[in-house]
């Protein structure tokens, strides 16, 4: 009896999404079977390790009850000023490429935590007013100027693979390091969500703010935490794109938001709070991935992804308020009278 | 749920915060007077001011409305690019008297029929509406690259370009027809029962509908004529710069939001004055204006906007604060 | 051989001060340990000011005392208020909807460490230790927002039993169950207090204050009237002590003749909430509708109102069968609804009196354009102001301004400016003050003789069989029995309902 209960909740979105990706999965594979040629699949996921990141820092502020649409400028931000510190100063160390942008994300994550608390303003306004500050002053500063002069440890470091084959043709493949950074990104989150006391407490505030006020829960420290999160990971993925562009351009990342916001909120997170799981995240990720692969693969022209990305948030989005609908109506049913 | 208690900010806005805010805008104003060394003031520039405020003030009128709901449009500048795309595609594609007539009519058609998808999606199926306009928006930016293939489309017949260009006594085109919308927006926020049924229901929703009022069609118009504002706003638009493509003047929808708020309307909904948004408006245009003196570029610029709305919203919870 | 049972908490000449308003004046109380303790007082009386002060939300003036087991304090703040094992279950309960029964009974484990890992199996070892102390089962990895009221409820009293309460403040804990919910609850009470924890009860429901409660103090104005023992009171002394005056029911003089029925429901039946109801309501005629909580009236009521669609059933309106899509259908059938939640379903509180007084009506404000009249709209608002006597210091301040009484009132007129055939009043004196509560008998009462039919909805018998013609009895969703005015007393109906 106990046992089902639990394994129930997972009968949820979670499991819809897992169906939906392998009945997309397989048409695609049937349209074109190079799709599930695992070469294909390692570049999927290496390609996509970027937005997976993102989403997982985007999950953990949704829970909270919060959002961020800044996380493309302090991306963008970090990675500029990383780019501009290994490139000036020929630092050829790959760990110090890749310890840069995290602090300098965690750091301007931080200045949202601030704002978002003390003002009490929706964090969408919020974060679209620090998009605008971080991007506009990075431009400004920077012209947009392009930095693509990278050390050699920088240059190299994409290519390092765990799980290395080779294919017929005699050309290497396998599963991409920073897939890795992606693997260990969404263990890490789904620990401190589930294993650790901040991570419960960020679902309590996600669930009823007033009455984690009440309980004594510091709201304040919840939210530094959630923002800073999202602004490390920022910083992280933004090292993840400098990579697989092996380029920075400072425009690039910003516009992204829309991506990352569809992949959470097909995952399963709210924008109310308090709801959201890693493995809905991912197969978030991996949905978005594959529409668009399968876009490519069918050779439908750029211009239309958006016109079904858009289409798909409002469909995933219609089907989550519908169901809240219904579930609130059973809920007034259950408290009669 | 957490938003709405974070969103307490109702407390905020009253009177004393408005004289505050003015006595901001007005201390901008004096500075970029400053900076610009009184060229500011010039009457081509105050001139140049009345010719670009239309669009900035259509577009805020535009995206007023949900938040006084409580909600917010992301996709009306969306929304204005491609009812300007389709218009532009009649009025380079065909020749006649009726060309002209005929593209305004299409144009605002288009933004009709975003106005009731939001509007369906909004009131209907209760998709939260910073959600449902972000489909919206990225939905229809794609439509409109589909159809443009990234090109712009430039050449308008001159009847057009008057809307957008020409002046009647003096009076910049684009002026009157803000001005019509001003005094339409006051009319009907101030004058009507949608209008006093949006306040109502910005405010408490539950007890509106308990009282009678359908509050489902209360959101779907109110999605209808914000998109319908974003339609007039693009034929401003496109008529200005005699050209339309697919993704212009994304920055101004940050500046909708700030104008609105500046000019007292609630994020949580409930309250803003027509009036209120109109100063502001002045005030940030001739702001804008004044960067654009100063040869500030955009990102200059839109990194300056987001630091003033900051601004403003730390002033104003401090000032809450003191009460 | 008399057992000393010493006291948990003393308070001594509490005084609080807003402004020039004394919300609290020279307030002692003391509760012993293992004690059921009530504290009953009318809106306004400092019922809340008192609690805030005791969880230490908010200081009183220099110069009062608390004291907690012997140890004095000037001044409590709400940790060391919570750490001495003073704990609240809110009205709003303050559950985490989002998380697990156990992880929402154990939330004090989160708190009490600042960072970590979690220690799920004590987490459900506690959950399960405190269930089993209170005898009850819920399963502990239920989401909160799955379960019902009362078993929520259930929940918020268990986490105050894991972080080791020895005085649980109970906050209207009641408003929002079943009898057998109630029932349930008063036994775990009682329970709790023979392991030794003191229970602060707060309640307007004065027959559960005087059944559950050991010892009553009784607040008024912000001072203290008194504290009595259970025995030395009753419903009608309690209520004087609270009001300072006795609650006059005007009985119903006018009779019933036979009049047309102006609403018929035959076998009106919603899953799950009512079953084949059928009655009658007369033009002239109040109807009281009573019942146990959970048995369906607000449901029923809303299906009137046709906010709550019926699955089978008929419903005729001056004789005409109709069938409402929405409450405008229900309005423009002459129905009007005074909603049981008057701050949420009511009144849009932050805008002004006189928005609240015409939203039903702004079709009788409207020019010949079409566009509303401020003149009109003025005139009318001051009009229903003047009419019901409604205490406001403007038009213009926000509904929040009101005090309950008056913010009732508001709700009525707006709805009786609708000129109703039918009005249906959903608990309409809950939460008000006894003078508040005379003038709605009276207007109520003036509205019947003014040939309007009225559903009488309320908690109350004492309330319904003074004031109606007739009485529906509502048990488990089921209409079980209809009684004219005098043929059943305020007694028997209160057994009616509870056996």
């Amino acid at each position: 009896m106990m046992r089902k209960s639990r394994w129930k909740i997972y009968n949820q979105t979670e499991f819809y999404l897992f169906i939906v990706l392998i009945v997309l999965s397989t048409i695609l594979a049937f349209v074109n079977p190079k799709f599930l040629r695992l070469e294909n699949i390692f570049d999927l996921l290496r390609n996509y390790t970027f937005l997976g990141i993102l989403a997982l820092g985007q999950l953990v502020v949704l829970i909270s009850g919060g959002i961020d649409v800044s996380f493309t400028a302090i991306a963008t931000v970090s990675q500029y000023i990383m780019g501009v510190i290994i490139s000036k100063y020929y630092i050829d160390n790959i760990l110090v490429a890749l310890a840069i942008p995290i602090p300098i994300g965690i750091a301007l994550g931080l200045v949202n935590a601030l704002l978002v608390y003390y003002t009490r303003v929706h964090p969408v306004i919020i974060t679209i007013s620090t998009l605008n500050v971080f991007y506009g002053f990075l431009m400004f500063i920077t012209s947009g100027r392009w930095i693509y002069k990278f050390p050699p440890s920088f240059r190299n470091f994409v290519q390092i693979k765990i799980l290395s084959f080779t294919s017929a043709k005699g050309t290497p493949y396998g599963l991409s390091i920073l897939t890795l950074f992606w693997i260990i990104v969404a263990v890490m989150t789904w620990f401190i969500l589930k294993h650790t006391n901040i991570g419960r407490k960020i679902y309590a505030v996600g669930g009823n703010l007033e009455a984690a006020r009440r309980a004594g829960i510091n709201i304040f420290r919840t939210y530094i935490f959630v923002y800073c999160y999202m602004g490390g990971l920022a910083g992280l993925a933004s090292f993840v794109q400098a990579q697989l562009a092996q380029i920075i351009q400072p425009n690039a990342i910003v516009g992204k938001e829309l991506d990352v916001l569809a992949a959470a909120i097909l995952g399963g997170a709210s924008v109310f709070g308090g709801s959201g799981t890693v493995p809905g995240a991912i197969l978030g990720v991996l949905l978005i991935a594959i529409i668009k692969n399968g876009l490519v693969l069918m050779r439908i022209p750029a211009y239309w992804h958006q016109v079904v990305m858009g289409a798909i948030i409002a469909g995933a989005a219609s089907v989550t308020a519908l169901q809240m609908k219904f579930k609130s109506r059973r809920m007034v049913r259950k408290n009669a009278d | 749920m957490p938003i709405k208690e974070l969103l307490n900010t109702r407390m905020i806005f009253k009177k004393t915060q408005a004289t505050v805010l003015g006595f901001i805008l007005i201390f901008l104003i004096i500075l970029m007077t400053i900076m610009t060394r009184g060229k500011l003031l010039h009457l081509s520039n105050l001139q140049a001011v009345a010719f670009q405020l239309p669009l900035l003030g259509t577009l805020t009128l535009a995206q007023m409305i949900p938040m006084i709901t409580g909600g917010i449009d992301l996709s009306i500048i969306s929304t204005a690019n491609l009812s300007g795309i389709i218009m532009a595609f009649i009025l380079t594609k065909l020749s006649g008297w009726y060309t002209t007539p005929l593209a305004i009519v299409v144009g605002v058609a288009v933004s009709l029929v975003v106005g009731v998808l939001n509007g369906i999606l909004v009131a209907y199926i209760s998709v939260p509406a910073i959600i449902a306009t972000l489909g919206m928006m990225i939905f229809i930016r794609g439509v409109a690259l589909v159809l443009t293939r990234g090109y712009v489309i430039a050449g308008f017949p001159d009847s057009f370009v008057f809307i957008g260009n020409g002046d009647i006594f003096g009076i910049p085109m684009p002026f009157i027809i803000f001005f019509a919308l001003i005094l339409l927006m006051l009319l009907i926020l101030n004058k009507t029962r949608f209008g006093f049924n949006l306040y109502m229901l910005g405010s408490n929703i539950t007890a509106t509908e308990f009282s009678g009022v359908n509050v489902k069609r209360v959101l779907f118009n109110t999605h209808l004529l914000s998109s319908l504002l974003a339609g007039v706003a693009s034929i401003i638009m496109i008529s200005r710069f005699n050209a339309a493509q697919a993704d212009y003047g994304q920055s101004y929808l940050l500046l909708t939001v700030l104008a609105c708020v500046l000019g007292g309307v609630n994020p949580a909904g409930g309250y803003g004055k027509v009036m209120g948004v109109f100063a502001s408006i002045v005030v940030l245009q001739v702001v804008a204006t004044g960067f654009n003196l100063l040869g500030f570029s955009s990102h200059l610029a839109n990194a300056l906007w987001g630091l003033i709305l900051l601004i403003v919203m730390l002033i104003n919870r401090m000032i809450s604060k003191a009460e | 051989m008399e057992e000393r049972i010493s006291h948990f908490l003393i308070l001594r000449n509490i005084n609080k001060n807003y402004g020039g308003v004394k919300a609290l004046e020279k307030v002692d109380l003391d509760i012993m340990e293992g004690e059921i303790h009530c504290l009953v007082g009318e809106n306004g009386s400092g019922k809340s000011t008192l609690v805030k002060i005791i969880t230490g939300v908010v200081k009183p003036e220099p110069g009062g005392k608390i004291e907690i087991k012997g140890e004095s304090f000037e001044f409590l703040d709400p940790l060391t208020s919570f750490l001495k094992g003073i704990h609240v279950v809110h009205q709003d309960l303050s559950l985490f909807p989002n998380l697990s029964v156990a992880e929402n009974i154990a939330i004090h484990e989160h708190i009490m460490k600042k960072s970590g890992l979690v220690n799920w199996k004590r987490i459900y070892e506690v959950a399960d230790r405190v269930m089993k102390r209170l005898g009850i089962y819920i399963d502990p990895h239920i989401q909160v927002e799955k379960l019902s009221v009362a078993d929520q409820q259930l929940v918020a009293i268990c986490r105050s039993l894991a972080s080791d309460a020895k005085l649980m403040i109970l906050d209207e804990p009641t408003s929002s169950l079943t009898s057998r919910e109630v029932e349930r609850l008063f036994s775990i009470l009682r329970d709790l207090k023979s392991r030794g924890i003191s229970i602060l009860f707060i309640s307007h429901r004065l027959d559960e204050v005087l059944d559950i409660g050991e010892r009553i103090t009784v607040l008024k104005d912000g001072k203290k009237v008194g504290t009595f023992r259970k025995e030395e009171l009753d419903k009608k002394k309690l209520t004087y002590l609270m009001t300072g005056r006795e609650l006059a029911f005007v009985r119903r003089s006018k009779g019933l003749e036979k009049k047309v029925p102006i609403l018929k429901v035959e076998n009106l039946t919603k899953y799950g909430q009512f079953e084949n109801v059928s009655f009658e309501l007369h033009s002239g005629e109040i109807l009281g509708l009573i019942g146990p909580r959970g048995a369906g009236r607000t449901e029923l009521a809303l299906s009137l109102f046709g906010m709550n669609p019926p699955d089978s059933g008929r419903i005729f309106v001056e004789g005409k069968e109709v069938s409402f899509k929405s409450n405008r259908d229900a309005i423009k059938h002459g129905i009007g609804y005074v909603p049981e939640n008057r701050l949420t379903q009511g009144l849009v509180l932050e805008q002004s009196v006189k928005n609240n007084l015409v939203i039903t009506i702004l079709e009788r404000i409207l020019n010949d354009f079409r566009l509303i009249d401020e003149e009109r709209k003025n005139k009318v608002a001051e009009e229903m102001v003047r009419k019901f006597g409604i205490k406001t210091a403007g038009m213009d301040v926000a509904a929040k301004t009101l005090s309950g009484g008056n913010q009732q009132k508001v709700v009525l007129a707006k709805w009786i400016s609708t000129a109703p055939k039918i009005l249906i009043l959903d608990g309409p004196t809950m939460g008000i003050d006894v003078a508040a509560k005379e003038s709605i008998y009276r207007l109520v009462s003036k509205l019947a003789n003014e040939g309007i039919a009225v559903l009488f909805i309320s908690d109350e018998s004492s309330e319904v069989t003074a004031n109606c013609d007739r009485i529906m009895l509502m048990k488990n969703r089921k209409i079980v029995g209809v009684f004219k005015k005098d043929e059943i007393s305020e007694e028997e109906l209160e057994r009616r309902i509870k056996e």
